[in-house]
């Protein structure tokens, strides 16, 4: 385990006051939320920032912290002394945690720091402890390939649950469990598989899970809903005269007609194409007209020759499709 | 730190196949009634029923439950704060989608 630095994380200086830290936390929270920042690493990012709001806008979590910060470094390895935690208590603010919902994944730095304080405590918030109630719905990602969602697929997840015992000490547990997706599947839907959430209370059932879709981007499609888009590069000549070539479809390579008199961005459609489901996605070629380079005197002369047979063709007039 | 493996079975889509009483979607998304229905108050949701109690949300709304949540609780926004960001990130999913379509990403 290395040791984290907080400081760092948002960008603030061991003297700063609970303000500072507090604007700092906003600032940085808004920029990589990861519902408003869609970059890879977004995510990741702002659970290390919520993470450090998290420590230290506790000031006794921030004093302990900053005991220990004083003998290590970012980065450093780093084990708690046993029995570190002996002059704090942490009062806990469960709740205000990120994690609210259940899916917080805070680091084991900072649960071999803090343990679960930060989390809403007991399996249900405490809001339904105890008795016969159910157990609560968990949530979780799951990325597949595009081809994933054209044929179904059988996948592995490890989940990793924190499991109460009943005195309510809570324990993390890796559970691998194995899910099909069923064919046809969207970015950002959600598949449920009822009955492996947290297990319920004495004999009432256990919660279901929640898997939220992530498709993997794969070149050179682009996949917007269940239509799946692909950029296809044709020849002046091609796009002209018309031809048959070769398209890569997410099922493998198709022949696919160009019609004479294309131009560029011309869609071709290919129905039914797209991701399947009960209502198909289409598939579209989306036609890019390449230029051929023209080095050699022959090469030259050709280009010359084609200017010669369009006299009047001014590209700077619309030239409509 | 134990680990134990089991099979799952088939995920059923929710966005296609199911739909959620009030009681179902507080559980699915983690959160209370009153958060629900300060959501229905803003018009984020549109459930079909006369009131609550029969109240039925279609599969999509639990999406939109959660990332509503998220943005009011992880930045502070309240529901209705959260209510503008939805729009705001829906427009910004459209001009998305047509600059998929052109090829421009």
């Amino acid at each position: 385990m290395e040791f984290k630095d907080y400081y760092a994380t948002l960008g603030v200086e061991r003297t700063s006051t609970q303000d500072e830290i507090k604007r700092a936390y906003r600032k940085l929270a808004r920029k990589h939320h990861p519902d408003l920042n869609k970059e890879p690493g977004a995510e990741d990012r702002f659970k290390d920032i919520a993470e450090a709001h998290e420590a230290l806008i506790d000031p006794e979590r921030r004093a302990a912290y900053d005991d220990l910060g004083r003998r290590h470094a970012q980065g450093q390895p780093f084990e708690p002394p046993p029995g570190w935690d002996s002059g704090f208590e942490f009062s806990g603010r469960g709740g205000e945690a990120p994690g609210a919902r259940g899916d917080a994944d805070f680091s084991d730095f900072f649960e071999s720091l803090f343990g679960h304080a930060g989390r809403p405590s007991g399996p249900q918030g405490g809001a339904r402890g105890g008795g016969h109630a159910p157990g609560s719905d968990h949530h979780a990602k799951v990325m597949i390939d595009l081809e994933d969602s054209y044929r179904g697929a059988k996948r592995t997840i490890s989940l990793r649950v924190p499991v109460f015992d009943t005195e309510g000490h809570g324990v993390l547990q890796d559970r691998q469990l194995e899910v099909n997706i069923p064919k046809g599947v969207r970015e950002g839907q959600h598949l449920r598989l009822a009955g492996q959430g947290a297990p319920g209370h004495g004999n009432a059932p256990p919660g279901d899970l929640y898997l939220e879709i992530v498709l993997r981007p794969q070149r050179p499609f682009r996949v917007d809903g269940g239509n799946v888009y692909v950029d296809l590069s044709v020849s002046p000549w091609e796009a002209a005269l018309g031809a048959t070539i070769t398209a890569p479809t997410p099922e493998g390579d198709v022949q696919l007609s160009i019609p004479a008199g294309s131009s560029q961005g011309r869609k071709l459609r290919l129905k039914g194409r797209g991701l399947p489901g009960k209502t198909p996605g289409d598939l579209y070629a989306v036609l890019g007209i390449a230029l051929p380079k023209s080095d050699s005197s022959a090469e030259q002369e050709a280009y010359a020759a084609f200017a010669k047979a369009f006299p009047h063709f001014d590209p700077r007039i619309a030239n409509e499709a | 730190m134990t680990e134990f493996h089991s099979n799952a079975g088939i995920g059923i889509v929710v966005e296609e196949e199911i739909v959620f009483t009030l009681d179902e979607l507080c559980r699915a998304s983690g959160t209370g009634e009153a958060q629900v229905l300060a959501l229905v108050g803003e018009g984020v949701l549109d459930p079909t029923g006369t009131g609550p109690q029969d109240w039925v949300f279609d599969g999509p709304t639990l999406r939109t439950v959660r990332t509503a949540l998220r943005l009011a609780d992880d930045l502070e926004l309240g529901i209705r704060g959260a209510a503008i960001v939805l729009d705001l990130l829906e427009q910004v999913a459209v001009l998305q989608s047509r600059l998929r379509r052109a090829g421009i990403r």
